[in-house]
């Protein structure tokens, strides 16, 4: 032997280092894990419950937020509306009646339509008190109203030019409900602006204009002839093409308005759904805090689990330390095996989310969407905990000294 | 060449009043060498093979392995003598229940970070030379108490270490049992193994070349090295 020239100490160093390759750490930690699944199982439940509510929280949520948009989408993204703002001087400030029109001339817009006020009520007939109005607003609507908010009909038909010049009515969904004539059969008339008025249409909901949901619409020549109405419009409907949204958005105001530009409110209905849409995720943090709260249990679960293996294990420990293993490699199985429990644990955990994510949009016709970040901050977040759950186990278990683990047996 | 020294060792328990469980032990063991240490429970047998195992620390004196000391190195260190010089043989034998036994032998090379398929030709070899060489798929607890302390000295003899030390390898085994291991213990040093057993069983005493017998920490006899 050569440890006469290399000296006494260079015999434990040179080139003879105890050395446990990453392959075979990951297969103790395996066969640790698998050598007691029944307990196995039981530890990783708690992370597995954690992941599993985190994922199917998000999952939920994401699914119905992905549904609302796609909702949103269908109805169109492109639509604006133009309503008078706040004058500096007058309170409530007016548009110009030629607005409609000075706006259907810029370039990309595809059609406008614009509804007009009415100072008028409607009633169900000519006996209901008049304060018992059911917030049901009258306003004069151009003839493509429809056709501009790609709305549709629950029944009847919508205005048309010859309509419009005689008392006939076309009400929201909403409006149609108060005041009964979704229910009715036949032609039924209501008591407007002290005349009777035929309904002819009752509309579906309008998402993108919850207010047309609660109004009653009439033709512009007949709220002129009968109600005296000037026809001041109180929202037009813009639709451009969808490339040019944000010019069309910055010159709308100037358009509808050129007198008083900074007067006119300009708004895009389904970026206000949209942001409300994701503001309804942000309600779900309750939910996630419990996820979070059952995955830090069930790492909880998995410390208490690793300290009782520990003990088990002495005799184990104390074999491994004699065929060579340091301090580092003893605890760094423990806290393999503890991490692989939770990954374990936080695996099936996702599959079983995804699944009630699954079920859940299934019924109510939605599509199941489950965010790939959302996967894997859960599951990172249960190999973390894991992690950390197996240190102080690993520590008393790389701590214990190798004759006292193999005595104590 | 010397496979195992102890300068002095000795070996004190704290507590009121302290154990001696060593008292200046000095004692070498020769390479290619076969001892028994005997002695009554409690005369320091297995503290004796835990300090040259460098599975605990002397008081004081030194341990030397295959000529190199031991006494001041880090933990990361020893561990690496005891992956490479030394091989453990237990009176519990300590198999991994849901390994095979080829998989049991292989990990005696598992800290030297050598690749599962090179561990497993070595493994093989080894249960080749206990003579189960058939029994290689099975698990421990298929096997008989005889044939897992096989498999536990072939653990200890795949890395080809200095010295085997065995704290009473045939402790939990009857007596033909008993007399397969201290066969197969002959046959491994007749083959150039240099092996220190502990051991309770006279018969097994008598049947070693060299006999050490301990009493309340000291060596009370040493029939001396044979070469």
């Amino acid at each position: 032997m050569n440890n006469g020239i290399l000296g006494g100490r260079r015999q434990g160093r040179s080139g003879h280092p105890s050395r446990l390759r990453p392959a075979d750490t990951w297969a103790l930690a395996a066969l640790g894990v698998a050598g007691r699944p029944v307990r196995a199982l039981l530890s990783a439940l708690g992370i597995a419950l954690g992941v599993a509510t985190l994922v199917a929280v998000l999952g939920i949520a994401g699914s119905s937020r992905a549904q609302l948009i796609a909702q949103i989408d269908a109805l169109g993204t492109n639509l604006l509306t133009v309503t008078p703002g706040q004058s500096f001087t007058n309170g409530q400030a007016v548009l110009p009646a030629t607005a409609p029109a000075m706006v259907r001339r810029i370039g990309p817009v595809q059609s406008t339509a614009a509804i007009g006020e009415v100072n008028a009520n409607v009633y169900r007939n000519d006996r209901i008190p008049l304060a018992n109005t059911d917030a049901i607003n009258v306003y004069s609507a151009q003839t493509n109203l429809l056709q501009t908010m790609q709305g549709h009909l629950a029944r009847g038909r919508f205005l048309n030019p010859a309509t419009a010049r005689f008392p006939a009515v076309v009400l929201g969904a909403s409006a149609a409900a108060a005041l009964g004539a979704d229910r009715a059969g036949g032609t039924i008339q209501v008591w407007l602006g002290d005349h009777w008025f035929a309904v002819v249409g009752t509309l579906e909901p309008l998402p993108l204009a919850p207010e047309l949901d609660r109004a009653a619409l009439i033709g512009f020549p007949v709220a002129r002839r009968l109600l005296g109405a000037r026809g001041s419009p109180v929202e037009i409907y813009v639709r451009a093409s969808p490339v040019s949204m944000a010019a069309v958005a910055g010159v709308l105001a100037a358009t509808a308005d050129p007198a008083a530009p900074q007067n006119v409110t300009v708004t895009s209905p389904a970026d206000a759904l949209t942001t409300r849409a994701d503001a309804s995720v942000a309600l779900q943090s309750l939910f996630l805090a419990l996820g979070g709260i059952a995955l830090l249990v069930g790492g909880i679960g998995i410390a208490n689990v690793m300290v009782i293996s520990v003990l088990e294990r002495r005799g184990e420990i104390g074999l491994r330390r004699a065929l060579g293993a340091t301090r580092t490699h003893i605890a760094v199985q423990f806290v393999t095996e503890s991490a692989l429990l939770a990954f374990a644990g936080g695996t099936s955990g996702a599959v079983l989310g995804g699944f009630a994510t699954t079920v859940y949009a299934t019924a109510r016709h939605w599509s199941a969407v489950v965010p790939a970040p959302t996967l894997a901050a859960a599951m990172g977040a249960a190999v973390a905990v894991g992690g950390v759950a197996g240190v102080y186990p690993a520590l008393r278990a790389a701590r214990l000294s190798p004759a006292e683990a193999l005595r104590t047996i | 060449m010397t496979a195992l020294e102890l300068d002095a060792a000795t070996k004190e328990h704290p507590g009121s009043p302290p154990v001696m469980a060593l008292r200046s032990v000095s004692l070498t063991i020769g390479e290619g060498e076969f001892a028994a240490l005997v002695g009554p429970s409690g005369s320091g047998k297995s503290t004796l093979l835990a300090i040259a195992g460098t599975l605990e620390r002397p008081t004081s004196g030194s341990v030397r392995i295959a000529g190199a000391g031991v006494g001041h190195l880090p933990d990361r260190e020893l561990a690496a003598v005891r992956a490479y010089r030394i091989g453990f043989v237990f009176q519990q034998f300590f198999l991994v229940p849901t390994l095979s036994a080829l998989d049991n032998v292989a990990s005696g090379l598992l800290y030297r970070g050598i690749p599962a398929a090179r561990r497993r030709r070595a493994a093989a070899e080894a249960l080749a030379t206990v003579g189960l060489a058939h029994r290689s798929g099975h698990r421990p607890g298929e096997l008989s108490g005889g044939e897992q302390q096989r498999t536990a000295i072939a653990r200890a003899l795949v890395g080809k270490p200095a010295v085997i030390l065995a704290d009473e390898p045939t402790g939990s085994l009857d007596t033909a049992a008993g007399q397969g291991i201290l066969a197969l213990l002959t046959a491994l040093n007749a083959a150039g193994s240099t092996i220190l057993i502990a051991t309770h069983n006279p018969e097994i005493a008598t049947a070693v070349p060299r006999t050490i017998t301990l009493r309340d920490g000291a060596i009370e006899s040493d029939s001396g090295s044979m070469r």
